[in-house]
């Protein structure tokens, strides 16, 4: 017989708000020292009373209207009780009631063709702690740096069928996200994490299987075997009766690439949900809504069929420069400001992403303004600065995005010189300071020329219109 | 115990803090063995206030465990008796005049009741007037900081002292709302609600006609049963917000932890067990069977719109008169038998203060009596008051 998997999500992403949902902590604990960011209401400590950060509504509701959703204008705050040390309240304050964002459509694309998979909902909740197991002194430590992060988790409808579609389901959940800069979406560094909920069927049947749920896989990579691994295993148990599928909360172990039930205890119960009352409702008025629906950025298809026909960028470059917001923003304003989109998108693609690489930072980290980018290039066009000088510009704007590159260039003798008399000085003082060189090129060794090139251009600084400074260098060799 | 703490302070105003409301100077432990000796490191806003405004803070009242008993008997500290009599501790410090003012958190009435019977006058303000930033969260959704005072006019001065708009507290009213309050309008016809009297004792009955007699004031007998259901719904919506609210007490990161445990699960039961009294227990368990999946729509959210439904009566009672006249307890003094014949009797004697807690609605005691009134018309009640 053959068989369909049925998949649903739930995809946890951190919202990359500067503090956390319900108090001023930073929401940003990368690299703090254990319980470095935490006051009494992130530690459950009594007395504190939760005041919504307005960003992170901001951030639902972009979220929410990026994937298509619908946004409740009154969206309010539940508590979902469970015991555990990392949660210092005993009590998560989250969206069961009235979450901000519901019934939405995404987009997909695989080898199959293009696909909608419908957005149950979209609600707002904190973060819960850490724990940190010593083994050595076999005590388990409690880390509340991250209560309190806000997340949004997304809840897809059972709308997915195979590994493929999750994984392009999860880069585009990921890229639109990014798109808005409201979250990070980075699975290596816990900023999105997803379950999976899976059952098998037989196809064409409208019966749906018996589900599970799939919890601690920490990569995409990882999500492709857990599918495929429990797809398998539903269907060896429907098939040959090798054991009886029941609903429950596996955990997945990819070291062993395998999933195992987890107790019980870990995942029953109940979480007595109910309004909290501590939270008001909050009301999205028109003027809230209509001020982040305005801040929207345009999608990112729209964004490549224009880069094409306005811009007229090929593929690649598109696809290229497509892949971050902030890249689309730093090309789109670099364009504008050197009149040149093919050359903005040369350096793009060519000098800022390789300085983003090798400096392992996202392309979403850029903080270079498309406007400087801009002038340099109108400076480097402009025979202004050599394209070598031009790099370091480039370089030093990454370390301080305030750098004004003309501005720079002068301070620093990056300027080119049309002053011919100094080429002449250092063309002589080069070619006089190495006879064998000279008798080489003369000899028929072109290489030779290229090193007294080199040589004659370091004492230049670079400063110097390559063509000017190789037609002087020719012409002196000639008269000796 | 009377005082958990005690401060010298040099102030012509002294102010006794009840032990609900958080201080960084003095311990603060709710009552509860679970908080013994806790130190917090934030204080009550209404405290930082006073303190402001040159009022001084000379010690922390006991109080029964997170405020949800009669007068403060079950305190982990023991219940403070004379003759047999439970004693309230905040009231014996105003009595013996060695505060002007007491800032408690009216909870589950307590203030009230003790005001009643000890011949106090105390205000619970519409709720979100006053900050409860910094105090311990019990009912969030109706109780409120109150002030017990020797007379109205007392009251009066500190509770406008301390009320005000407070961005940490996230229910805290919009100033331009509690500006409303100085338009409260002079009270002339009061409802003595029937359905509230007919368990009450002889002297109480007295205190009611009393009032009536002192008063210039027209007085008409209703009845409503609606207003009388206010405290079941009260009782499963504080549990319920209790239940939650200390659950935070887990013995992990502060607080009484056992000595013996093994594992997680059981270092949470064993401290739980050992440190909360039996009061408590009750409640926790009853507030968390009200929130399961199984009874959330037929019990608590039966409840919330029980809430509504209070609320609706009290505005149709509103459009008729100014004020409502009930008791604020069902007899004059309680007794040590009173709480060994029945554990629970503060979830039955809430039954007077019910109504103002689960509504938000201004009520003020004096006199043995408590005044029921609109939103924001706290200062007309306490200008009646001062007249019982
Ligand atoms: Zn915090």
């Amino acid at each position: 017989m053959k068989y369909e998997t049925v998949i649903g999500l739930e995809v946890h992403v951190e919202l990359a708000t500067q503090s956390k949902i319900f108090c001023s902590c930073s929401a940003h604990s990368y690299g703090a020292e254990p319980n470095e960011h935490v006051c009494p209401a992130c530690c459950g400590m009594p007395g504190m009373l939760p005041v919504v950060n307005k960003r992170v509504v901001d951030y639902g509701m972009k979220a929410g209207l990026m994937l298509g959703c619908h946004i409740n204008r009154v969206t309010t705050f539940d508590k979902k009780s469970y015991y555990y040390p990392d949660l210092p309240a005993a009590y998560q304050t989250t969206q069961w009631f009235a979450p901000v964002a519901v019934n939405g459509l995404v987009e997909i694309e695989t080898s199959k063709g293009k696909k909608g998979v419908r957005i149950k909902q979209i609600h707002m909740e904190e973060d819960a702690g850490k724990l940190v197991h010593d083994i050595r002194e076999d005590t388990t430590h409690v880390d509340f740096n991250r209560t309190s992060v806000p997340l949004i988790e997304i809840v897809s409808q059972p709308d997915l069928s195979s590994a493929e579609e999750v994984v392009a389901y999860l880069d585009r959940l990921k890229n639109l996200l990014r798109y808005a800069r409201v979250a990070e979406c980075e699975m290596a560094h816990g900023t999105m994490r997803c379950d999976v909920n899976l059952s098998v069927r037989p196809e064409g049947s409208d019966k749906l299987g018996v589900r599970t749920e799939m919890k601690n896989m920490n990569s995409i990579e990882a999500i492709k075997r857990a599918i495929e691994y429990e797809t398998a295993r539903h269907i060896d148990a429907l098939e040959n009766n090798t054991e009886v599928l029941v609903q429950e909360t596996r955990r997945w172990d990819d070291i062993k690439g395998k999933s195992f039930a987890m107790r019980t205890k870990e995942t029953a119960g109940d979480y007595r949900y109910f309004p909290d009352p501590n939270v008001m409702p909050v009301v999205i008025d028109d003027n809230w809504f209509d001020e982040i629906k305005s801040s929207l950025p345009e999608f990112p298809e729209v964004k490549r069929e224009r880069y094409m026909s306005e811009y007229g960028l090929g593929e690649y470059d598109t696809e290229q420069i497509t892949k971050s917001i902030a890249l689309c923003e730093c090309f789109e304003e670099a364009a504008k400001t050197c009149g040149d989109a093919k050359n903005a998108a040369n350096w793009i693609i060519s000098e800022v992403m390789s300085i983003l690489n090798l400096r392992q930072m996202t392309y979403d980290m850029l903080t270079v303004s498309g406007k400087s980018l801009g002038e340099l290039i109108t400076l480097v066009s402009g025979g202004k600065v050599g394209r070598a000088n031009a790099k370091k510009i480039l370089a030093a704007m990454f370390d301080d995005a305030s750098i004004n590159p003309e501005e720079y260039a002068n301070a620093n003798g990056f300027v080119i010189s049309n002053d011919t008399g100094l080429i002449d000085k250092v063309v002589k003082e080069v070619v006089e300071s190495d006879p064998k060189s000279v008798a080489d090129y003369k000899g028929g060794k072109e290489k030779a020329l290229m090193a007294l090139f080199g040589r004659c251009m370091k004492e230049l600084k670079g400063n110097c219109d390559p063509q000017t400074l190789r037609k002087i260098l020719i012409e002196y060799i000639d008269k000796i | 115990m009377i005082y958990t703490a005690k401060k010298d302070v040099n102030s012509a105003c002294k102010i006794v803090a009840e032990d609900m409301l958080l201080t960084t100077d003095m311990p603060t432990a709710a009552g509860s063995k679970m908080l013994d000796g806790y130190m917090s490191l934030l204080e009550a806003e209404v405290l930082t206030i006073l303190k402001d405004k040159g009022y001084g803070v000379c010690g922390k009242a006991d109080v029964g465990e997170f405020a949800i008993d009669l007068l403060g008997e079950t305190s982990y500290n023991g219940a403070n008796t004379a003759d047999g009599k439970l004693l309230n501790s905040s009231s014996e410090i105003l009595k013996a005049n060695e505060a002007d003012a007491v800032i408690a958190l009216d909870v589950n009435g307590t203030t009230r009741r003790a005001a009643a019977q000890n011949g106090l006058v105390s205000v619970k303000p519409t709720y979100g007037t006053v900050s409860r930033y910094g105090t311990v969260p019990v009912a969030c959704s109706g109780e409120t900081v109150s002030v017990m005072a020797k007379d109205a006019k007392t009251c009066r001065k500190v509770l406008d002292d301390i009320a005000g708009h407070d961005d940490k507290d996230g229910t805290s009213l919009p100033e331009s709302e509690i500006a409303k309050k100085a338009d409260a309008k002079e009270i002339k016809r009061i409802a003595i609600i029937n359905d509230m009297m007919a368990d009450v004792s002889d002297d109480v009955k007295a205190n009611i006609d009393s009032a009536v007699a002192k008063l210039d004031v027209e007085v008409v007998n209703i009845d409503s049963s609606v207003i009388a259901s206010s405290r079941p719904a009260w009782n499963i919506l504080m549990s319920a917000e209790l239940c939650n609210n200390v659950s935070r007490y887990d013995g992990v990161k502060y607080g009484h932890r056992a000595e013996k445990f093994s594992g997680i699960d059981e270092l949470y039961t064993n401290s739980r067990t050992e440190a909360f009294g039996d009061l408590l227990k009750t409640a926790i368990i009853f507030g968390s069977e009200t929130l399961s999946t199984e009874n959330y729509m037929k019990v608590y959210d039966k409840a919330l719109r029980t809430r509504r439904v209070i609320v609706e009566e009290f505005a149709k009672i509103f459009a008729e008169f100014d004020a409502v006249m009930i008791p604020a307890c069902s007899k004059a003094f309680y007794t040590e038998d009173d709480v060994k014949a029945d554990k629970y009797v503060s979830y039955k004697e809430n039954f007077y203060t019910a109504p103002a807690s689960i509504t938000g609605l201004p009520a003020v005691v004096a006199g043995g009596v408590q005044l029921i009134g609109k939103a924001f018309s706290e200062n007309a009640l306490l200008e009646l008051a001062s007249k019982i």
